[in-house]
């Protein structure tokens, strides 16, 4: 059975290694993805005020597309899209009336009538793919590898959207265990990245993640596993603006869930885009012996 | 219980100093009602939702106090770092022990000087930023549109 | 271009009455709406170009007496009616990020660096109803902001650049200016060069053709026109 997949802005530029990797994993483990034919930027971040129409048109535009050509369902990868869509599903199915007038500003496409099934991959592989079903498919355990997962905001809160337990989650823990990995637990493991500051104060996000990796590390961790894009590029390229404000700051490297995925399952190496990342991961995974030196190519960050 | 009016005979409401929304002419309170869903006199200044705040430290007004400058009418609410620092990552929405949706009322508040055309971010200044960095991912640079310009 | 927006009806002989920015005139039926704001005694010194629907300078903002949604055309392309009420929109004052295509420093996120506003496009798809020549604008848009330039190119190619789209767009976008951009970088670094064009090209800067070019430059008139007359032409060449 093919699921409908939105990849959003994000997956197409900053983070196609991200969605390399997922789609990579997704063929070996047998689910039929398809990308949605026509979509657009979510609109990330949800409106929240409750007479606010217009920045409810972007989800609801997609989510008119799932409903019309993707089946009614659709697998997200990226999870501020997640977020956004899912809380504009919510905002419809509770408000009718607004329903109806966002369908008759969008006249020249069909009505949306709610009730799409919005599900991020994460809340896919533990659900509905199940966890033992991925272990029986790994190849390399990632055994020896000291993962730390971080969670960030969006697949927790608010409680509409909420994949997990919203203050001690478990999902990642779960899908790293079936890997091999050692899991190390993190207190900080839902804080916030800072998120869209990383733009305008982008010292409040060294400032937070100082914090966040600081206290990974001491936990004993080695690698971060996270699963969004923004997250990602907070954790990993301001951790250069973090070293230049705190001396004393040593960054760990950040990897996606599916790029471990990737590499459980014996995946060529390349699908894991990690030139990508601005604290290289692969020094590290060579010396695990995850990578052979002749897998690290050079031209570290080349297609950037 | 005593029953106020048989002991004291017919007091009033104002001398009880019972603070209630029809005491006051206060505006801003009422359309930061209407906007964001949330009855603010559900607020007990537990402080929970500043605790666990992400950016309280770089806030001149902690979140708490927000809500109290709204219900005791202080319109320079509306000149705080505080609501555009909010990064609507919803900790104190889950923590609430009264489940107010802080994250709403921060919302409403940009919200209301957004409809009075008052930006907080410039297009030129977000030019200026991606011209250093331009790896920042498309959907940090949508979401501060979405909660700093009209 | 503005076929569809022709009087379905066939043209009716006689007057009708037009609104040029207010005031009612009595007009022939089957002219222009160009040639009808003429006809009623109006001379374009703005709002006028090439009459044929290609140069954007006629963008027309209309409503049908009765009617209260607003439409968008080119004055030279759509009959008059009876009953519209029309306004010309002679320039739109919208930025243009200046750059030096051939110093750009190309990365998936290049039109977002120079024009950051397409973030905040909420996809209300006003722009594409504004456009007269039926161009999916929020469809560019939207590629602009994904870094799919080559789509952002292809659907924007119809574009006259008339301006009616950034002029009702709530997030302040130049589509047009964010469209040309795409165009550029995709005709100068995505589509194939053309190998004949580039031979040519480094013969002529070779200094290839220099000494004929002069030796003709200094020849008399009457010697180049014999010369003329005389020219090689291949058979089959002629259509």
């Amino acid at each position: 059975m093919t699921i409908s997949y939105y990849p959003g802005c994000t997956m197409k530029t900053s983070a196609t290694n991200y969605e390399r990797s997922a789609l990579a994993v997704a063929k070996t483990l047998g689910i039929k993805i398809v990308e949605l034919e026509d979509w657009n930027c979510c609109g990330v971040v949800a409106t929240l005020a409750s007479d606010d129409l217009m920045h409810q048109l972007a989800p609801i535009r997609n989510l008119m597309q799932v409903q019309t050509k993707g089946g009614n369902k659709v697998l997200v990868l990226c999870d501020m899209c997640y977020n956004t869509l899912k809380q504009s599903e919510d905002f419809v199915q509770k408000n009718p009336d607004k329903l109806e007038t966002i369908n008759a500003f969008m006249d020249t496409e069909k009505p949306y009538k709610a009730g799409v099934k919005i599900i991020h991959f994460l809340e896919y592989l533990r659900d509905e793919y199940k966890f033992e079903n991925i272990k029986k498919k790994v190849v390399k355990k990632l055994k020896s590898l000291k993962v730390v997962p971080y969670y960030g905001c969006m697949l927790l809160r608010p409680k509409v959207c909420a994949i997990d337990d919203p203050e001690e989650p478990t999902v990642l823990k779960g899908l790293m265990e079936s890997l091999g990995a050692e899991v190390v637990d993190n207190p900080f493991k839902i804080e916030c990245c800072g998120s869209y500051n990383t733009v305008e104060h982008k010292e409040i996000i060294a400032k937070r993640i100082y914090r966040i990796v600081k206290m990974a590390r001491d936990s004993g961790g080695e690698l971060i596993v996270l699963s969004c894009p923004l997250c990602r590029f907070n954790l990993d390229e301001r951790s250069k603006l973090a070293q230049e404000i705190y001396p004393d700051f040593v960054p760990l490297p950040v990897m996606y869930y599916t790029q471990f995925m990737a590499l459980a399952l014996g995946l060529d190496p390349e699908v894991l885009g990690l030139e990508k990342h601005y604290v290289d991961p692969r020094p590290l995974l060579m010396k695990k012996g995850f990578l052979s030196p002749k897998e690290m190519k050079s031209g570290f960050r080349a297609d950037r | 219980m005593i029953d106020i009016r048989a002991k004291y005979g017919d007091v009033g409401g104002k001398s009880l100093h019972k603070i209630s929304r029809k005491d006051k002419e206060n505006d801003l309170l009422i359309e930061v009602e209407e906007l964001s869903g949330q009855n603010l006199y559900g607020c007990y200044q537990c402080g929970t939702c500043s605790a666990g705040c992400p950016f309280a430290e770089e806030m001149d007004l902690s979140p708490d106090t927000v809500i109290r400058y709204l219900i005791l009418g202080k319109d320079e609410v509306l000149e705080s770092k505080t609501i555009w620092l909010c990064a609507s990552c919803f900790t104190c929405a889950e923590r609430c022990p009264r489940d107010l949706s802080l994250t709403k009322i921060m919302e409403a508040l940009r919200v209301v000087l957004l409809r009075k055309s008052k930006d907080h971010t410039d297009v030129g200044t977000c030019k200026d930023a991606m011209g250093i960095e331009s790896g920042i991912p498309q959907m940090a640079l949508v979401s501060v549109f979405r909660k700093n310009t009209g | 271009m503005g076929e569809k927006k022709k009087d379905e009806q066939g043209i009716k002989p006689g007057t009708i009455t037009i609104y040029i920015m207010g005031k009612g005139v009595n007009v022939p039926s089957g002219l222009t709406i160009m040639s009808a704001i003429e006809y009623a005694g109006f001379k374009f010194v703005r709002s006028c170009g090439c009459r044929a629907g290609f140069c954007g300078a006629c963008a027309t903002v209309y409503r049908k007496e009765n009617e209260h949604k607003l439409q968008f055309t080119l004055a030279c392309q759509t009959l008059a009616e009876e009953g519209m009420y029309l306004v010309q929109l002679p320039f739109v004052p919208a930025m243009k990020a200046l750059y030096d295509l051939e110093n750009l420093e190309i990365s998936g996120n290049i039109i977002l660096q120079n024009y950051p506003e397409i973030a905040r496009c909420v996809s209300c798809n006003t722009c594409t109803k504004s456009c007269p020549q039926e161009i999916e604008v929020m469809k560019y848009i939207q590629a602009a902001l994904r870094g799919d330039i080559a789509r952002c190119a292809q659907l924007s190619f119809d574009c006259i650049q008339c301006g009616l789209c950034a002029m009702r767009c709530p997030a302040d976008i130049k589509h047009y200016h964010v469209a040309q951009l795409a165009r550029r970088l995709y005709a100068k670094f995505i589509t194939l060069k053309n190998e004949q064009l580039q031979i040519r090209n480094k013969d002529m800067l070779g200094g290839k053709f220099d000494a004929e070019m002069s030796r003709y430059e200094k020849m008399p008139r009457k010697e180049l026109t014999e010369l003329y007359k005389e020219r090689e032409i291949e058979k089959g060449e002629s259509i």
